[in-house]
């Protein structure tokens, strides 16, 4: 359907730049790394949710002269992980506020010996009350955190809410939440921390966002920015969980390092990591919606509230997210959302892949079904009648200038499920089988890149260097899966007239490469991408006019004149720093404007089966239909698409993160259970192009946007299976039980 | 110390090979640590996530899960045994066109689980694939394109594992 220019690379699906190395076994993972006289490195964390430090007693069975022992008192310079607030320090430092809050630091040449040592440390506490749900912390009856317990807080308003009611033919309401959801990246977090006066600190590590860490290292121990150099080992796996917390385990690292004199290994174990580690917000979201006699929205009220943890984090930007994904891809003159992010003694809720549109997608799309059965309604006619078209405006007053496909996605998605043959042939088929099936349905988009003026501030700036005859691609995006290397290598590729093998990645290093932004926000093909290709055309252009290059050439020639350019002018290197795209204004204030400069857009179909007698509910079959822009490597694209629906197909019905006293208690692989080969069903996977005018090649943002749809689609499709709605994910079999019971009859299922 | 300790010999990827390493050691760790053979991977320390199998006589196991005096004698295949020469083995070949590897940190173990599922079931079905494949665990794929890998790697010959004899 796309006319997009005809292109050599870019669109193909060129194998994975390090992929022979993964294969091979070769690739250098942070475990996989020695350095001479290397330590290791553990942590003491607290037992208790919330309380003041009394006392750290050192028991005198062990030798604490082997050992480099670190606490807040040994910080040289701020004690906080400098992210957006600097609340959360980088040792608790006199009282603890969630279970799992690093105290202590220890590193021994022989990894053996931590676990004793760390076991003969005793804190002693003065407990305080904690609150560990959004409802306690709302009743502010303990304040946890500043004057209120509210992290964060936005108001957006479209129109006039208020009024709309009493002319309304239908109001509908509802109660939406989800769950806390791990990563479970495979790798777990881990780094390397040296330290020499001389050079500072060097960290190498697992991690998404290297200048994070660096900013982080900058304020621990205040050196300056050439004294500190962070670079990114070889990630397997992040999906956010990467993101805010390397900043914490870099700093926790080096620390020992510094006062040990040696580098310092810290790898987490699994329950560690688990324990410790950021996981998806927790959210409550409540539909208020009025509809007049056709079912088209005139009144959408909104609250939006969030678990945010014991310190700020990442929680006012997720919740941002959450906020501006809460009112769908809908047409509705008055919207209101009122958002909070709470405060609760819980290990601090991070980066998850959706970062807060999952939970506001879920919300809208069960509420748009419960809309549909209150008002008899069919849910796919209802979407449709109140779909966002080219030139309507969303919640925060933003026109769609580009083209809006949702209606021809929802067709695809139709046709390739055969969603209304099975609902009809299941509704049939249901009433004498123990199983029952149905279909259900999502729609939504995800705003790509930062929000509002997000990317405006971090002004990104990456580029390419030509050295030995290779390319490089000079960016501190990282690769942890997604396909980064392969896909700006193809970018600088196609935009030079080079071959694939011709570019090189250089190394993520702070040390070398330029801030190009934090790898997050479906940002680096649509953002980072287009700074690539624009420093491509750069350079050729500069080749060209300064050193002969002729306007077709060979990869040769091009070298050739990188030779003279460099013998005439110094190093080959053409650098492009971030412009938003025209027309791009947005209200930080009044939270209007242009939210996001593009938006992709997905229609999700599942076909589930609740079998009555084990009360377990499995996904079938599922559709994912969706416009990312131009696709810029098809097999690294659907692999994102497939991969972000098994993770939300887990969130939906697999995965349940269960504290105690606001500690993980199923912190283990046993009892945290994700989707595995035999759950995952077969995923169909459609694209419709759309080239984006100011991403890289037309590419917009695809890694975020298959995780939001799945929980809805799924839970809708057991209401249509089994005309229970449930609003609440995880939902486990015991849940479907608690709820069934005996409503469902399973004396067919007997004699079956 | 470590002279200490008894010898264990192990045939690993077809070298002989001697440790001295306490009996309860890890396989895992024996791999990795004394043999800097660090293709194996740790996910999870208990057996559930499948990052650390490894073939030991021709059975597939949880390299974690295994003391290394069990594996005394043993002849055991890691991810570095696969490559022919240096050159992908055909089903790694399918993994890198079929994009059944992302952020990689599962795929020797993967790699490992799909080697010893094609031995002995050259051409198994979807569902012996889903089965196979079951004790390992990938966060980023979805599996479907690591289904499709291990597809075309069986269909591109009459037995894929055909130059797997060291591993039997």
């Amino acid at each position: 359907m796309s006319t997009h220019a005809k292109t050599r690379i870019v669109g193909s699906p060129v194998p994975r730049k390090e992929g022979v190395d993964k294969l091979l076994g070769r690739a250098q993972y942070v475990d996989d790394i020695e350095r001479n006289g290397m330590w290791y490195g553990t942590t003491v964390r607290s037992t208790i949710p919330r309380g003041l430090i009394r006392e750290i007693k050192y028991s005198r069975d062990i030798d604490w002269d082997e050992f480099t022992v670190v606490t807040a008192a040994d910080i040289p310079g701020e004690n906080h992980i400098q992210l957006i607030f600097a609340d959360q320090p980088c040792l608790a430092d006199g009282k603890v506020n969630h279970c799992d809050e690093a105290i202590v630091l220890l590193a021994h040449p022989d990894k053996c010996k931590l676990r004793e040592a760390a076991a003969a440390i005793n804190i002693e506490y003065e407990p305080l009350p904690p609150v560990f749900t959004i409802e306690e912390s709302e009743r502010q009856e303990a304040i946890v955190w500043g004057a209120d317990n509210v992290l964060k807080s936005f108001l957006l308003e479209k129109g006039d809410v208020d009024s709309a009611w009493a002319g309304a033919a239908h109001i509908v309401e509802g109660d939406y939440r989800t769950g806390a959801q791990e990563h479970l990246y495979i790798e777990n977090n881990g780094v390397i921390a040296d330290y020499s006066p001389l050079n500072g600190v060097t960290v190498w590590g697992s991690l998404q966002c290297p200048y994070y860490v660096h900013k982080s290292l900058l304020a621990v121990f205040h050196l300056s920015e050439d004294k500190v150099r962070v670079i990114q080992t070889e990630t397997g796996g992040a999906f956010g969980g990467k993101e805010d917390y390397p900043s914490t385990l870099a700093s926790h690292a080096a620390l020992l390092a510094m006062k040990s004199g040696h580098p310092v290994k810290m790898v987490y174990d699994r329950m560690e990591d688990l324990a410790a580690t950021t996981k998806r917000h927790p959210s409550r979201v409540r539909h208020r919606t009025a509809l007049d006699a056709n079912g088209k929205l005139l009144a959408m009220d909104i609250e939006v509230a969030t678990d945010g943890g014991a310190y700020s984090t990442l929680s006012s930007t997720v919740l941002s997210r959450a906020t501006l994904h809460s009112p769908g891809p809908y047409v509705c003159p008055n919207v209101r959302v009122r958002s909070r992010a709470w405060a609760t003694n819980t290990v601090p809720y991070g980066a998850f892949r959706g970062f807060g549109a999952p939970q506001a997608i879920f919300a809208i799309e069960r509420h748009m079904d419960e809309i549909a059965a209150a008002i008899g309604i069919e849910p796919v006619e209802l979407r449709r009648r109140n779909f966002l078209h080219d030139g309507d405006t969303t919640a925060t007053e933003q026109v769609m200038r580009e083209p809006v496909i949702l209606d021809k996605l929802l067709d695809r998605a139709l046709v390739e499920s055969g969603y209304f043959a099975k609902h009809a042939r299941f509704a049939k088929e249901n009433a004498a089988s123990p199983v029952k099936r149905g279909v259900g349905i999502a729609a939504f988009y995800h705003g790509s890149g930062f929000t509002g003026s997000g990317e405006h501030y971090l002004n990104s700036l990456a580029g390419i260097d030509v050295i030995d005859d290779k390319v490089r691609v000079l960016v501190s995006s990282t690769e942890f899966g997604q396909g980064t290397n392969t896909v700006l290598t193809q970018i600088a590729a196609e935009s030079i007239g080079l071959d694939y093998d011709d570019i090189v990645m250089a190394p993520p290093d702070t040390g070398i490469v330029p801030n190009s932004g934090p790898t997050v926000a479906s940002r680096t093909s649509m953002v980072v991408g287009r700074l690539i290709e624009r420093a491509s055309r750069q350079l050729v252009a500069q080749l060209q006019e300064c050193a002969g290059l002729p306007q077709s050439f060979t990869p040769e020639e091009f070298f050739a004149a990188c030779e003279r350019y460099r013998a005439k002018n110094g190093d080959v290197v053409s650098l492009c720093r971030y412009e938003a795209p025209p027309n791009i204004f947005w209200d930080d204030q009044k939270y209007r404007g242009e939210a996001y400069p593009a938006y992709a857009w997905s229609i999700h179909v599942a076909q589930v089966a609740v079998d009555t007698v084990t009360y377990s509910a499995e996904v079938e079959e599922f559709w994912s239909v969706q416009e990312v822009g131009r696709v810029l490597n098809p097999v690294l694209a659907g692999g994102q698409i497939e991969g972000g629906v098994a993770q939300g197909i887990g969130y939906a019905l697999y995965e349940k993160v269960l504290l105690q006293n606001g500690h993980m208690v199923n912190n283990q692989m046993t009892n945290y259970i994700m989707p595995t080969a035999e759950d995952v069903p077969p995923i169909h996977v459609y694209f419709e192009e759309i080239p984006f005018s100011h991403g890289a090649y037309g590419a917009k943002g695809i890694g975020e946007l298959p995780h939001d749809g799945p929980a809805p689609a799924i839970l809708n499709a057991i209401r249509d299976a089994i005309g229970v709605s449930f609003n609440s994910i995880p939902l486990l079999p015991e849940d479907l039980f608690a709820r069934l019971g005996a409503r469902i009859p399973v004396e067919e299922a007997a004699s079956a | 110390m470590s002279a200490d300790w008894p010898a264990i010999d192990l045939v690993v990827n077809g070298d002989r090979r001697s440790v001295q390493a306490p009996p309860m050691k890890r396989l895992l760790d024996v791999l990795r640590e004394d043999l800097q053979l660090t293709g194996t991977k740790e996910g999870c320390g208990e057996g559930e996530c499948g990052s650390c199998s490894v073939r030991l006589n021709g059975e597939l196991v949880n390299s974690c899960l295994v003391p290394v005096l069990q594996a005394h004698g043993a002849r055991i295949q890691t991810v570095e045994g696969l490559a022919i020469d240096g050159d992908l083995h055909p089903l790694q070949q399918a993994f890198l066109n079929c994009g059944g590897a992302q952020c990689g940190i599962c795929t020797p173990g993967m790699l490992m689980a799909a080697t010893h599922l094609l031995a002995s079931n050259p051409h198994p079905t979807m569902t012996e694939i889903r089965e196979g494949l079951a004790g390992n665990l990938c966060r980023c794929t979805g599996f479907k394109r690591i289904f499709d890998s291990v597809i075309s790697a069986a269909a591109q010959t009459q037995d894929p594992m055909a130059n797997e004899a060291h591993a039997r």
